[in-house]
Parts: structure tokens; sequence; C-alpha cells
């Protein structure tokens, strides 16, 4: 016991034992811990109870459903009740009928003999059951399916040409020596300072003129050009050596190939970061879409959760079954590329 | 493409290579910019310049023409004062808040603990979600019949309607996005404590430096550069926030979580007669806070460079 306590207690590289600072570290840690899991928590759990669980007061923590078994002589199962009898008691019986605020119910074992209890003496046996109906449903509308698509088509469209584009740029102003480069650089790194917060009006012209409107090309061209982007692959393709490209001007390959064959291949670290910037970028865009997106056919999964939430006959149940499918995809990027995302905001500051 | 070199010439290739990233940029960034302007001086509903009468200031003159600076119901248009006043308190609560959340966290993670790359990660995944899913996790938790409220009731307190009290409403608004971004700052800090060469701690070690002493000698001066950088880009998405609590209070109840960004969105976009020009100018009013903003994060990143 002893030893297991200086396991725990001892810290890395070092064995002396913890002074009270580690313990208030630990302690803020711990309390950290619940605040930023507990709120994603309680919506996969949520996700998991019927509209009628959902509006419990206080809610059960799980979702439950009440226990069924089978009766000899009975077709469908019967649900089960804990039943407190008059004498005090507490025993489980099934029930066969309700009327009003009676019951009638039977033994599981022996259901030829009946006692009518009033509904209040009763309770429901229940178990912990994880209902997958909220997300049936939602597979089954076939509105779902439409928002989630174009959510999908908009994220990976989008991804595919700020790769290619900002690759390109990049690659320019990172491997070439020409007049006006720097020039060119300082004008794709300015447009950081323009936020699309500040020509949202004009920006809803010049996509309206194009006929971009209610398209899913509406949020992807504005989009595609990223000074972000430019900056994090240039940094990186500043680091692959000149004389690879000139051997290869050598051997009479050309510019493109140069591109395409040598320096977009050597720079899939910094592609793979961008990448998921901009998978999380897209996916999660709302205020532009919701500009640009007005017919619902077009909605995005965040379009379409927000005028959900903003129904007065709202079901919380499909709410949050497609809030938790949402987040599904991120928090798949997360878990597997996380590595990447911190060590890429971290040398970059970007977002 | 071969064949494209051949006609263009080497020389002329990087262009080519710029070209479809800045006729990107062009179109839908430095053309928007400076049609904001034009859109600010003109007037009426129609969205084509064309139709589009010159009216000079008027749209500023408007947004700015109050009885009392200090009074939003003087002005004449006091949804922009109350947004305006609304997007500076939040960001002054919500910056100082997270900054030294994130500086505290960030100087906890950078002690030598177990499983500080698990913490690390979980201070750091709300990032990564959507303003919309985030908005909606805490919307659902502040419920009349949400969680909080049932806690409440274990504790014996009764009730409350936490998004349809203005005060309440700003605090969760402030909270919520608090929640969402301190990843992100921790990670930047965390970096910035990384850098912070070890022998200095060493040097300190051999005088007996207390714990305090290296904290507030050492750590924090060599930190305040990119603490100073972590405000700066704090203020800079804090001004423009928008998504996370439009969904949660849709700026309510009333008019207590309206920031300015909502405000631009529903004069040109929600409202009818859509009023793009005040929209406009209302955007041109951010832009400039957001540039004075910038220059001071440009001052802020040169200075590690100097010293």
């Amino acid at each position: 016991m002893n030893s297991l306590l200086t396991f725990v207690s001892r810290r890395r590289g070092t064995h002396g034992s913890l002074h009270w600072t580690d313990w208030v570290s630990y302690a803020y840690l711990c309390l950290g811990t619940i605040a930023m899991l507990w709120p994603v928590a309680w919506l996969v759990l949520s996700s998991f109870k019927s509209e009628g669980q959902l509006q419990d007061f206080p809610a059960s923590v799980m979702p439950y459903s009440q226990v069924k078994v089978d009766v000899a002589g009975m077709q469908d199962q019967l649900p089960l009740f804990n039943v407190k009898t008059t004498d005090g008691t507490v025993t489980q019986m099934v029930q066969i009928r309700r009327v009003g605020i009676t019951a009638e119910m039977a033994f599981p074992n022996e259901p030829g003999r009946t006692i009518e209890v009033n509904i209040d003496q009763r309770q429901p046996v229940t178990e912990t059951k994880f209902a997958w109906g909220n997300y049936r449903d939602l597979f089954h509308s076939s509105d779902f399916v439409g928002y989630a698509w174009n959510s999908i088509f908009i994220t990976a469209m989008s991804t595919i040409i700020v790769l290619f584009v900002n690759s390109l740029a990049a690659f320019a102003l990172s491997k070439y020596e020409f007049r006006g480069r720097s020039t060119a650089y300082v004008l794709s790194i300015a447009t950081l300072m323009i936020p699309p917060t500040i020509v949202l009006v004009p920006l809803f012209l010049v996509v309206n003129q194009l006929g971009l409107l209610n398209t899913p090309w509406g949020i992807i061209l504005p989009g595609a050009a990223t000074p972000a982007g430019v900056f994090l692959l240039r940094q990186y393709m500043l680091t692959i050596p000149d004389d690879l490209l000139d051997a290869a001007r050598l051997d009479a390959a050309s510019e493109w190939k140069i591109y395409w064959r040598i320096v977009l291949p050597l720079a899939a670290p910094a592609l793979a970061v961008l990448a998921v910037f901009a998978i999380v970028w897209r996916w999660n865009d709302f205020l532009w879409p919701l500009i640009v997106l007005t017919r619902d056919d077009q909605f995005t999964l965040q379009l379409a959760l927000n005028s959900y939430q903003g129904e007065p006959q709202m079901q919380w149940s499909s709410i949050l079954a497609m809030t938790v499918l949402t987040l599904l995809p991120i928090a798949c990027v997360f878990t597997f590329l996380q590595r990447y995302i911190q060590t890429g905001i971290a040398e970059t500051g970007i977002r | 493409m071969a064949a494209l070199q051949k006609r263009v010439g080497r020389r002329a290739m990087p262009w080519l290579f710029l070209l479809p990233n800045f006729i990107l940029f062009a179109v839908f960034a430095f053309l928007p910019l400076a049609l904001d302007l034009v859109y600010a001086l003109t007037g009426g509903d129609q969205l084509s310049l064309s139709s589009r009468p010159f009216i000079g200031g008027e749209n500023f003159s408007s947004l700015l023409s109050c009885g009392n600076y200090l009074d939003p119901t003087t002005c004449e248009r006091d949804l922009f004062w109350r947004s305006l006043f609304n997007t500076l308190l939040f960001v002054v609560v919500q910056v100082t808040a997270m900054v030294l959340i994130a500086l505290t966290t960030a100087l906890i993670l950078n002690r030598n603990l177990r499983a500080r790359g698990f913490f690390r990660s979980l201070v750091f995944f709300p990032v990564m979600l959507s303003p919309v899913v985030v908005a909606l996790i805490w919307k659902w938790m502040l419920l009349r019949q949400g969680v909080f409220n049932a806690w409440l009731e274990n504790v014996g307190i009764a009730p409350i309607d936490w998004l349809s009290s203005p005060n309440w409403a700003f605090f969760w608004a402030v909270l919520v996005s608090i929640w969402a971004h301190v990843g992100f700052y921790v990670l930047i800090l965390l970096a910035g404590l990384q850098a912070i060469p070890r022998d200095i701690y060493e040097a300190a070690d051999m005088d007996a430096t207390g714990r305090w002493r290296k904290l507030t000698r050492i750590t924090l001066p060599l930190l305040w550069p990119n603490l100073l950088v972590v405000i700066v880009l704090a203020l800079i998405r804090g001004v423009q926030t928008f998504d996370e609590v439009y969904v949660l209070t849709g700026g309510g109840p009333g008019s207590a979580t309206k920031l300015i960004v909502q405000f631009i969105y529903e004069t040109g976009f929600a409202t009818q007669p859509r009023l793009y020009g005040l929209a406009a100018a209302a955007s041109v009013c951010l832009a400039v806070l957001l540039i004075g903003l910038t220059l001071a994060q440009l001052r802020a990143n040169r200075r590690p460079v100097n010293e």
C-alpha cells in the first residue's frame, strides 16, 4: 500500500515525493477535467434518451428503459414494476393492463393470479440501456442525409482546392527569385487582416453577381485562398533544399513537374496540417453559410442545427443526436491527428 | 503543362502559380474591402450598386448620432450602441478571465506532472468543436429543465431561467466562449513556456531561489512577449464573436447579449428592408477597431525580436 502511494505520487524523472503545489496542480487539473468533459459527456448520454426521458426532471444520468419480461401465455412482453403492497413489502410484478389510476398486476411466474393496485404504488423497474432510436430516425429522414451531404461536399471540395491553390502560391513564393516576390508575399499575408466579418455586405454582392448564392460554391470559393495556408506551406517549403529542384531541372523536368513530383510530396507534413485546419474551418463554418445559404435544401449541418433549435416545436431528441453526429467527424480528426494540430498551432499561431 | 511552360517561358511560371491564389484574393478579399466603403456611403435597400443613391456620410452620422453617448436609448441607432457596449463589456470580461485561466493552466501544464499530454489535449479539444455544437451543448444544460437546475434543486435552490435573465445570459455567453477558446491560448502560452531556457532555472536553483521568486522574476518576464500576443489575439477574436453567442442566446433576452457582428448581420441580412449601407458602415467601424488591435499585435510581435 505504501509503495503504491509512492508510485502514484512519484514525479517523472525525480524520485522525491510531491510538494504541496503538486497536489494543488492535480486538484486544479481534476476540476478542469470535469469542466471540459462533463458538458460533452452529458450531451452524448442525453442523445441516447427518448423524448419522454428528456423531459424527466431531475434527469437520470444514464439513459434507461423499462424492463420487459416474457410471461407464459402472453404474446407480448410485459413491463415489470416494483409494487409496494399494503404491508409495506416490495415485490416485482408485471402489468397486464391499466385502467385509469388502477393497474392489473400479476406475478411473472403465475400470470393467472392478478391483483389490482393504485398506479401510485408501483415504480417501473429500469435498466441502463442506450436507445439508438434518435439516431435511427435521423438516418431515415431524407433531410438529415441531405444536410450531411452538403456539409461533406463543401468540406471535401474546399479542402482539396485550399491545398492545391495555396501550395501553388507557396511554391512560387518560396522557390523562385523574381521581381515583386516580397510584394506578392506581403499582399497574400495582408489578407489576414481582412476578416470576413468586416466585408459581409460587399462579399455578398460579389457572390450574388457570380450567381453563387444558395450553391455550395458560394461557401467554397471565398474561403479557398487562405493567407494562413500560404504562410504555413511557404515556411515549410523554404526548408526543402534548392539542389533537389536544380537537379530535376538538369533532367529537363518542367516547373510544373517539379511542383507536382518533388515539392508537393516533400511538403506532405505541412499539407497534412493545413488539410486538418481546412476540414475544421469549413465543417464548423457558420456565419458566412448563414448568409449565403437561405434555401433549406442547401443547408449544412451547422445551419440545420441552428434552424432546428430556433423552432418553437423543437424536438431535443433529434437535435441532440444531430449535434453528436456533427461533432463526431471533428472528434475523429482530433483524436487521430491531435499531435499535428497542436504542434501546427503552437508553431504558427494559426487556428 | 510542359507545353504551357514552353509558350510562356520559365520565368513566367511563378506568376502563373500565384495566379489562382491572387484571383481569389482579389475577388473575395480586396474587391469587397473597397466595396465596403462604397456601400457605406450609399443608401437604399438595393444590393446592386447602380441602383444605390450616394448619400455621403449619412449612414455614419445615423450610426453615431446620440443624445448622450453613455445611454444607448438616446441614440438614433440604439441597437448599434447597445451591441457596441455589449461587445466592449464582453471583450473586457472574456479576455481578462480567459487569459488568466489560460496562464494558470499553462503554468500548471508546464510542470513535471503525470498525464500532461492528456490534460493538454483535454483543455484543447473544445477549440476544434463548431461554435454551433458548443452553444447547443451548453444550451441543453442551461434549460429550465436542464442539469444545472437539477443540481441546484439538489442543494435546495429554486431553478433559475439562466438564459431569460439578462445578467445570467451575459454571464453564460462569456463563460461558454471561454470554455470553447481557452485551449488555443493555453497551447500558445505553453509553447512560450517551453522555449524558456532550462539553464536559467538551474542557475536560480544554485542560488536557492524560491518558487514564487522564480515565477515572478524569471517565468513571467520571459513569457511576457507571448502573453502580449495572446492578449491581442484574444481581443481581435473577442470583438468578432458571433456564432456561439448567437446560437446560445439569440442576442437576447431583449438585446442583452447582442454583439456588434450580430448587429451587422441582422441589419444587412435578417431584417426587412435590408439596410446594406448601414451594415457596411457598422462594418467599417468594426474594421477601424480591428485595425487598431492589429497594429497593437504587430507591435507585440515585433518586441521579442528587439530584445
